[in-house]
């Protein structure tokens, strides 16, 4: 690491005293590079492991790494918690302008403790740091962001992270959002926020850094910008999006449709990637410092019911896990519909997929008979109608009876109160993301150290065992060696969409122009404690290997793997549990 | 007029070229740059670029009270840094907000009409035109 890098400095934010320091952490930085990895050295330090998520001693710490700032694509920032979800390790990705912004700003990290007397917001401007009323924000759905836009300076560099009433009321799988589109998610960091009576987080600054050699750096830069730009690796999140295999997983039986209870669904053609862009594609942008513009947005006009000739046009952004998530999931097959539907959860501040398989167990929940009317205030969810998903959601977050506060924890809650764990599809807590691809994604869902389909990608392991055959050992093998290597991107942080991108090789290069001499060994051994810190922090916090489940209703229907082999999945189970003892 | 804002309404927001600006001033971030990108309120309406036309009678050498920009023969202006107190006059003369402030050193930043901005825009929003 460079000497004179601002990473190692440490911006915390004591709420509760209206307080700020910055401490100097080389060590951490040098020993983990920086992102997940120093993030979770910090959730150790930061956070004991009997901590209430929502109590005022659950940190929230944001880490960002040495490339972002120097290369294009390092644009994700990482967030670490204790998950409200789960309650248990919470980490969650965003990109926005969020990882420039901190990076600028001056910092490699910012732990947020303690909890506000009364509603507020952070404004970070480079060294300053302000304790801003938010007493009138509360309550506000997408205003608040639009709000505090005005109030501030630092317009085109900063970042806006902010809950909408999701948060606020505690939903424990609400997001923060970032630049209208872009979301920390998964695990309920939005919970975590609102518990802390805080609004939002705006972070803006603007510096040069250092690197080692500025001719080797330029080479390297045009380089990167010119393979992220044109190479055929990247053409798919250019050009659809990630909605380009909505139509693929279809074929494949790999989306799951009505919580997985069948592999067909008329009219899915109409929700596809092609169907979106040709109807509804608006606009692409990126994230600050990324060339590739993943984000899709797209338009959609709606008319005023009670005055005639009056539109509202409003731009979504919409994903392939939001179309799984809040389309194939529920039977809805228009693309409006779920614009419609992706507008609510927005409006909520829930994350959308587990706010979907949460509507899709209340749905075959309610088909069973293990929930009535009386639950549901009068309101009857049926596969493929938008009106009552719409109600629903408003209801998990603003419903004051017993059941819509159960529901607001979650499927696993939900169906551990009122039935229905057969087709609840958890997995430690989270709900499962949109691939029933095969072993690869179940399994790398239930080890995931957070739970996430993006932790190891099993998708893409699925994808090669449809014409391949893979043993129980090698799938887990592959698991493990993606979920370990994924650190070492997440430490950078690079988004994980530019992998094919950095290799080893590259990473390596990278570094040394941040001043970080490691060879390839070193990073591999970084990979391994980091993904250890992770899982020493899951099991001190009451994480159970032996209580981990698959649903039982993934071996009811076949994946993109034929029938999926209970026995073969168990075999799977067991092998992980030792290689992960044997790293602990 | 070597950079040119060909369609802003292409633009991603990307920040690419502020970072291309600040390496053509031989530094690495936000600091060195004098191209700005900024959003039309609210990501949703997209991007709006703001860059050196490389005037042919520029204001912002105008309003340098101590003679510190010299026009350039083919428009724009050279900062002669020796000279400069960093009053700030140029900023406010130039309505395109195209010259950068770097905090550090109290200077502008000023465009070199190099065309880095357009050359590494990934989209083509502008064009560079040697002339």
């Amino acid at each position: 690491m460079i000497k004179t890098d601002p990473l190692k400095r440490i911006l915390y934010i004591d709420l509760t005293k209206k307080k700020f320091w910055i401490e100097e952490r080389p060590d951490l930085f040098e020993k983990f590079l920086g992102g997940t990895g120093v993030a979770i050295a910090l959730l150790h330090e930061n956070c004991p492991y009997d901590t209430d998520p929502l109590s005022p001693e659950n940190p929230i710490i944001f880490a960002v790494g040495p490339l972002n700032g120097l290369f294009p694509i390092a644009s994700k920032t990482v967030a670490m918690f204790k998950s409200p979800h789960t309650g248990n390790l919470g980490e969650s990705h965003a990109g926005g302008r969020s990882a420039i912004a901190i990076r600028m700003a001056g910092y490699g990290a910012i732990v947020i403790k303690g909890k506000s007397e009364r509603p507020c917001y952070i404004s970070i401007h480079g060294d300053k740091v302000f304790f801003r009323d938010a007493t009138t924000l509360w309550g506000l759905e997408q205003s608040a962001g639009k709000i505090i836009r005005n109030l501030e300076p630092g317009a085109g560099l900063r970042t806006i992270m902010r809950i909408g009433p999701g948060g606020e009321k505690l939903v424990s799988f609400a997001c923060v959002t970032l630049e209208t589109y872009r979301h920390f998610g998964r695990l309920g960091l939005g919970a975590v926020f609102g518990s802390k009576n805080l609004k939002a987080v705006l972070v803006s600054g603007k510096r040069d850094l250092s690197v080692t050699d500025f001719k080797e750096y330029k080479n390297l830069y045009d380089m990167l910008l010119k393979e992220l730009s044109e190479s055929e690796k990247m053409k798919k999140y250019h050009e659809l999006g990630t909605p380009a295999n909505v139509l693929p997983l279809s074929f494949s039986r790999g989306i799951p449709i009505k919580n997985l209870r069948t592999n067909e669904l008329l009219g899915i053609e109409n929700i596809s990637g092609e169907v979106f862009a040709e109807k509804h594609l608006g606009r692409r942008v990126a994230c600050s410092h990324c060339p590739v513009a993943c984000i899709h947005l797209g338009s959609l006009r709606k008319p005023y019911e009670d005055e005639p000739y009056f539109y509202r046009t409003v731009y979504l952004s919409y994903d392939y896990e939001l179309i799984y998530a809040l389309g194939s999931m529920l039977g809805i097959t228009s693309s409006e519909d779920i614009l419609k539907l992706i507008e609510v959860v927005e409006d909520m501040g829930v994350d959308a997929i587990s706010t979907g398989v949460v509507l899709a167990w209340i749905t075959e929940a309610f088909e069973k008979g293990i929930i009535s009317e009386k639950q549901t205030e009068g309101i009857i969810p049926e596969w493929g109608k938008l009106n009552a998903y719409v109600e629903l959601v408003r209801k998990i977050v603003y419903g004051d009876s017993e059941f819509y506060k159960d529901i607001a924890r979650g499927v696993e809650h939900a169906s551990s109160k009122y039935g229905g764990k057969d087709f609840a599809l958890t997995y430690g807590k989270n709900e499962m993301p949109g691939y029933h691809t095969g072993y690869g994604a179940h399994i790398g869902y239930l080890f995931g150290a957070r739970h996430s389909h993006l932790d190891s990608a099993g998708y893409a392991i699925d994808k090669e065992a449809m014409t391949k055959h893979f043993t129980a050992e090698q799938i887990v093998e592959k698991i493990l060696n993606e979920e370990q290597w994924r650190q070492i991107l997440s430490s950078l942080v690079i988004c994980f969409f530019g992998r094919e991108i950095y290799t080893p090789e590259i990473v390596l290069k990278s570094l040394k122009l941040a001043g970080y001499e490691l060879d390839e060994s070193n990073l591999r051994k970084i990979a391994q404690d980091i993904y250890a810190e992770k899982y020493h922090f899951k099991i001190k916090s009451g994480f159970n290997f032996d209580s981990l489940n698959l649903p039982k209703r993934i071996f009811e229907l076949p994946s993109s793997n034929g029938q999926l082999n209970e026995d073969f999945a168990r075999r799977c189970i067991e092998i992980l549990k030792i290689k992960i003892r044997d790293l602990l | 007029m070597p950079v040119f804002v060909k369609d802003s309404e292409k633009c991603v927001g990307c920040l690419i070229c502020i970072f291309a600006c600040g390496r053509a001033h031989q530094a690495v971030g936000l600091e060195s740059s004098c191209i700005k990108v900024k959003s039309q309120g609210g990501i949703s309406r997209g991007f709006s670029v703001w860059v050196c036309r490389g005037c042919e009678d520029p204001p912002c050498a105008r309003a340098c009270p101590e003679d510190a920009l010299v026009v350039r023969k083919n428009g724009g202006v050279l900062l002669n840094e020796s000279k400069c107190t960093g009053c700030g006059y140029c900023v406010k003369a130039c309505v395109l907000d195209a010259i950068g402030w770097n905090s550090l050193t109290n200077k502008p930043v000023i465009c070199i009409q190099c065309g880095e901005c357009a050359k590494n825009c990934p989209y083509k929003v502008m064009e560079f035109k040697r002339k």
